[in-house]
């Protein structure tokens, strides 16, 4: 068990900058996720703590003792990559043993060990197989059954649910997530994927352009983004964002409703000229820009299948969005700023 | 017009177009090669000699008088000891060589050119060049010995003693085979996901655990493929004997090739030339075969 701390981590690639200046602390045990864009620095950031890039600056301390330069294997750490790297020419039982062999566990210990970590995963039928004759959910298994035969006290997993398909991808989130609240190591997560990182998270952090934008739990970054790019990058569809005066007014298309819907509590009202409906089932998507005082700027709205009032396109209403729920943003930092006036 | 169509189509036919474009090839191969062969296959069988007129058959009898004879043997024997030790050196100093050549360094463009020049200049000019080096006055290699303060006097006689000369001969054969070995390693090399290396790492192999585990398993069809090239044109090359020291010192050096062109051409008895040519036909062929199927056991994706 241990945590992971990066203090004014930097990583040049000659003059451009991957990581510039990441300072974070893990708690013991937390599941914090790496969440951002392509190209955001957060695969080079694991791969620094992971110890295959070294910092250019700053410090990067695991179990509170600094790891800077020692290589991978004195980090007792572990790593699920996202092509899972399992040994092609090894069958699945010599793929978990590998680790165990390579750190001079006794050979009569290493069946058990390697039983115990296939169980885990349910893959012990599969121990005698090759990886070429997995499918993509066993690969990623045996992938994660290696991982953790080592015991180590972090678990780092770049992207490893980005190869399975959609459903596969649901239930693989839901069994990754128990299996880490029961074994209890601190485990870092990659990901491009926002409701991955949300669904998964204790808390994200999220990246772009190789600095940290916001830390925090899920509830924290889609409730209170620090600054417009949270505010886009999280949430499906983004939240709406239109400028204002001289600042930028922030609101989910779930809370933007037509004037009808809302009752006593305080509300402000747009006039939303709708373009497009999009019927998803659980919900519709409406289109549409807002006119008046917004000049035309195009905003969305969600409104849940419950709610069967017929909007039509080419139409104008009054759609309304409650005051708590309005955000703020300046309009040149893009940071959150106290509320104002509309 | 009619003429312009006519070409159009035969150059659009599919029953035409193909066959037509590699004619030449076949008919280079079916000339140079395949006819040739087939001479050399009856003449092996017959009493043929440099000075024509006879050309009847007389079954085994070359085969059998050739295969009796010391130089025979001796030249057996050297074709299979050149080319194993070549061989095996070849295989440790190449993968050394490839792996050296995984990492970034400056003037890895330049190296990588140079080692390639051994395979592509050609062979008689790069033998000749050895004759130099070995040359028992002119030796720069007695030279350098000197300056070194190892050797006093006269210095060896690289191609005069008979085991001097066969590790000459294995040396020039390793020289020679060593960039055609990395090349085809590098790309092996290459092929390895770097993510496996990645994988390896954190898992914690050192080095050696590293190379035999992991890289060496998966480079392996690759290595068998490289193994075979070297091992065909090892046995089967005479030019760098012929060039180095005529099969000498007395005969110490023969190998079955060169023994077949001094028996047949020099020598003007073409059938028993033909014999000891042919000898080896049929083992490379079932070499060749072996290899094959072992790099195809190998294979893991």
């Amino acid at each position: 068990m241990a945590t992971v701390e990066t203090r004014g981590i930097k990583k040049f690639f000659g003059d451009v900058a991957a990581v510039n200046g990441v300072s974070l602390l893990t708690k013991d045990g937390e599941f914090l996720v790496l969440l951002g864009p392509s190209g955001c620095g957060k695969s080079t950031l694991l791969r620094m703590i992971a110890g295959f890039e070294t910092p250019t600056e700053g410090e990067l301390l695991i179990g509170g003792k600094v790891m800077n330069d020692l290589p991978p294997r004195a980090r007792k750490i572990a790593m699920v990559f996202q092509s899972y790297a399992l040994y092609p020419h090894m069958t699945v039982f010599k793929n978990i043993a590998f680790p165990l062999k390579a750190q001079g566990v006794a050979k009569t210990l290493i069946p058990q060990k390697v039983d115990w970590a296939a169980s885990l995963f349910g893959i012990g039928h599969l121990l005698q197989r090759k990886p070429r004759e997995l499918s993509g959910g066993e690969r990623q298994r045996v992938a994660l059954a290696r991982a953790l035969v080592r015991e180590p006290s972090v678990f780092l997993l770049d992207e490893p649910l980005s190869n399975l398909d959609a459903q596969l991808r649901a239930s693989a989130r839901d069994e990754l997530q128990q299996f880490q609240r029961r074994i209890g190591t601190t485990t870092i997560y990659v990901t491009h994927d926002q409701v991955e990182a949300m669904g998964l998270g204790d808390r994200i952090v999220v990246m772009k352009a190789g600095a940290v934008r916001q830390i925090g739990t899920p509830e924290e970054i889609y409730d209170e983004p620090a600054d417009t790019f949270v505010a886009g990058f999280v949430g499906s569809p983004p939240m709406n964002l239109v400028r204002h005066r001289d600042y930028i007014l922030g609101f989910r298309p779930e809370n933007f409703h037509p004037k009808i819907l809302n009752g006593n509590t305080k509300i402000v009202a747009f006039r939303f000229n709708v373009t497009r409906v999009e019927y998803l089932g659980a919900d519709r998507l409406i289109y549409g820009t807002l006119i008046g005082d917004f000049s035309d700027q195009k905003v969305i709205a969600r409104l849940p299948a419950t709610v069967t009032v017929k909007i039509e396109p080419a139409n104008s209403y009054d759609f309304t969005v409650p005051e708590s729920e309005l955000k703020f943003f300046d309009a040149a930092t893009e940071l959150r700023i106290a509320p104002r006036p509309v | 017009m009619s003429d312009e169509k006519r070409r159009v189509a035969i150059l659009d036919s599919e029953r035409w177009l193909g066959p037509l474009l590699i004619g030449p090839a076949v008919l280079y191969i079916f000339l140079l090669v395949g006819v040739p062969f087939f001479m050399a296959l009856y003449y092996s069988v017959s009493n043929t000699t440099t000075g024509g007129g006879t050309m009847g058959f007389v079954g085994l009898r070359n085969f059998t008088a050739v295969v009796g004879t010391p130089k025979f043997q001796t030249a057996l024997k050297n074709t299979v000891i050149f080319g194993l030790i070549s061989q095996v050196l070849v295989l440790v100093l190449s993968n050394a060589l490839a792996l050296a050549l995984q990492g970034d360094f400056p003037g890895k463009r330049l190296i990588r050119f140079l080692i390639l020049l051994p395979w592509v200049a050609p062979i008689s000019i790069g033998t000749i060049a050895w004759l130099w080096i070995f040359d028992s006055t002119y030796s720069v290699l007695n030279w350098l010995l000197r300056m070194a303060g190892l050797i006093h006097g006269q210095g060896y006689m690289w191609l005069g003693l008979p085991h001097l000369a066969m590790g000459s001969v294995i040396a020039v054969h390793v020289w020679r085979q060593l960039p055609l070995a990395t090349v085809i390693l590098l790309a092996g090399y290459g092929s390895i996901p770097q993510d496996i290396h990645d994988a390896a790492a954190v898992d914690g192999a050192g080095f050696w655990r590293h190379f035999f585990q992991v890289t060496l398993p998966l480079i392996l069809p690759i290595s068998l493929v490289a193994l075979l090239f070297g091992l065909i044109f090892t046995f089967t090359d005479m030019v760098i004997i012929y060039n180095l020291t005529r099969g000498g010192p007395f005969d110490t050096t023969q190998v079955l090739a060169s023994l077949a062109f001094y028996t047949g051409i020099a020598g003007g008895d073409l059938a028993e030339g033909a014999a000891i040519a042919l000898f080896l036909f049929p083992l490379l062929l079932a070499v060749a075969l072996g290899f094959l199927i072992i790099a195809h056991r190998a294979e893991v994706t």
